[in-house]
């Protein structure tokens, strides 16, 4: 008997009878030409966040980008429009890295007027346009009009930049957004600039570490030790169940409870937590801005459940977004290396702390967040280990999992629509997300 | 010999703990990573019985222009965050099962 209303189908997996309810293959997380297929056929094709705006806070910030999954770098910046811009990060005199900082391969951030190519001088105004050549009358019929940086589409939805690496979007930002662009607008991410942001390698394919972070069936069971035993021990018996699921295909969602922000009784929590009156759902005191949660996004909490505590949203391909209850988000990003490897970002957005004790409340969150993210980091590691060996190659996944069902799901649709219908073998027929 | 850590008249006593005053969340990491869980159980265990008193005289002064000895107070509490998973959860310095997984630190809020 579900704590939670399903629906009327029986459950959400077969409330979207395109995903079938059979075993699926994980080869899709480890077939190195699958993977080409899907840098070829998604993160090429696809916007991917690569930032906030608050990163550029001025005309002349910038950042750079490393995608060495496309072999390609970008460089973001603010021009003296205040419009936020993406290039390619390659002078058109001989091709240098035109933006870099002691090791070409690392990101780098900062603020000029303009960019200045290491090798030769050639400069560039913020806006791409190529606006001084070393000994410009040693050329030979230089066009300087056309020796412009080379642009990359780049976009800003509620604050979050976005880039999209095919020369021709087949849709615009808000397009592919879909739903989630109005019903995702107007939280107030733009006065959550308290950031941290944290990035890992690590030793999975990227589907995975998403399969683990849009489904909290692991939660009581891996992290239980990070409860007190009492508490642990009742919320490894119970299980999880989600509050909702929604699929915005490609993208989707789950809302989940944990109203424990504050508990309601302090004995379930660490005593640190009652020091400093926050833990892994974040301070306990909501910042004023979030108005007691009651201007939330239209999708936020579709259940208005009372005990909601997080809602997760993928936006497809690789970028998450969790707003929680107590008035703070976080964001996480994968980027896929290699078959078996990626780079995982997160960030965690909190109010500015007006107070000592609020920061506390904050550094305090970010403390127990890492523990969960470094737990989950290692055990994704020895399921890739394992995946690869082929020694089992079909897997259950239950109504809690729809999610991982969902996403591997809409990435083989992706990369299928390109391809020779007999290309993946192992494959299921039924592949409609 | 170095002056001990500044810190508020009230509180000098905590300047044993000097070592753990540090700026970084990643300098913090490692010391705990190379700390026994008693020795963060000392820092633990100085703190936590007053870390009412501690954190209300934090809140007298303005976050935005914390004196120098506030300030180093600040961090060894931030410290206190990082040594208290070790101490009331894991009882061993790292997170058990983290493995070779490690963290870098992109943009961190300072103080």
């Amino acid at each position: 008997m579900p704590h939670f209303p399903k629906p009327a189908e029986g459950s959400w997996t077969q409330h979207y009878p395109g995903l079938g309810t059979g075993p699926i293959s994980y080869r899709d997380s480890f077939d190195p030409d699958y993977w080409q297929q899907e840098i070829d056929s998604i993160f090429t094709k696809e916007w991917l966040c690569v930032g906030r705006v608050e990163q550029l806070a001025r005309v002349g910030s910038y950042f750079t980008k490393e995608f060495e999954w496309a072999n390609r770098s970008l460089v973001i910046v603010k021009d003296q429009g205040e419009t936020i811009r993406a290039f390619h990060n390659i002078c058109r005199h001989r091709g240098n890295k035109l933006v870099w900082h002691d090791y070409p391969g690392e990101e780098t951030s900062g603020y000029c007027r303009q960019f200045s190519c290491k090798y030769h001088a050639w400069r560039y105004a913020l806006d791409g346009s190529l606006v001084f050549v070393q000994q410009e009358e040693e050329f030979f019929d230089l066009d300087k009009e056309n020796l412009a940086l080379v642009g990359v589409a780049c976009d800003v939805w509620e604050g979050f930049i976005f880039v999209n690496l095919d020369p021709q979007p087949s849709q615009t930002l808000t397009e592919a957004l879909g739903d989630l662009a109005t019903g995702l607008a107007g939280y107030p991410y733009g006065e959550m600039t308290q950031r941290y942001s944290v990035a890992s390698k690590i030793n999975s394919n990227w589907k995975l570490f998403i399969d683990a972070f849009v489904e909290f069936y692991h939660a009581p069971v891996l992290h239980q030790q990070q409860s007190t035993s009492e508490e642990g021990q009742k919320l490894a018996a119970v299980g999880f169940e989600g509050l909702h699921y929604e699929l915005f295909s490609p993208h989707s969602m789950v809302s989940s409870w944990g109203g424990m922000s504050p508990p309601a009784d302090p004995r379930m929590v660490k005593p640190m937590e009652n020091f400093l009156r926050s833990g892994l759902f974040g301070p306990w005191d909501k910042p004023a801005v979030v108005n007691n949660n009651e201007n939330l996004p239209p999708l936020v909490n579709p259940s208005g459940h009372r005990a909601w505590g997080i809602d997760s949203f993928l936006l497809w391909p690789n970028f998450m977004i969790l707003i929680w209850e107590t008035g703070w988000y976080l964001t996480y990003t994968y980027w896929p290396d290699s078959p078996s490897s990626h780079t995982f970002e997160s960030s965690l957005y909190f109010v500015p702390p007006e107070t000592s004790s609020q920061r506390l409340a904050q550094e305090y969150a970010f403390s127990v967040f890492k523990e969960f993210a470094l737990q989950d980091a290692n055990t994704l590691e020895a399921t890739q280990s394992m995946i690869e060996t082929g020694v089992v190659d079909t897997f259950v996944l239950n109504d809690q999992e729809v999610l991982c069902r969902h996403h591997h799901a809409a990435a083989r649709e992706q990369v299928a629509a390109g391809q020779r219908p007999d290309s993946y073998p192992w494959m299921p027929a039924e592949v409609s997300a | 010999m170095s002056a001990p850590l500044a810190l508020p008249e009230e509180f000098e006593d905590l300047a044993q703990f000097e070592d753990w005053a540090l700026e970084t969340w990643r300098e913090r990491y490692e010391k705990r990573l190379a700390s026994t869980v008693d020795e963060m159980q000392a820092l633990y265990d100085a703190i936590t019985p007053r870390i009412e008193e501690i954190l209300s005289y934090c809140d007298r002064h303005d976050l935005a222009d914390l004196p120098d000895d506030v300030r180093n107070l600040m961090y060894l509490l931030f410290s206190l965050c990082e040594a208290s998973l070790p101490v009331e959860v894991w009882r061993q310095p790292r997170v058990p099962d983290s493995g070779a997984a490690d963290l870098t630190m992109v943009a961190e809020p300072r103080l």
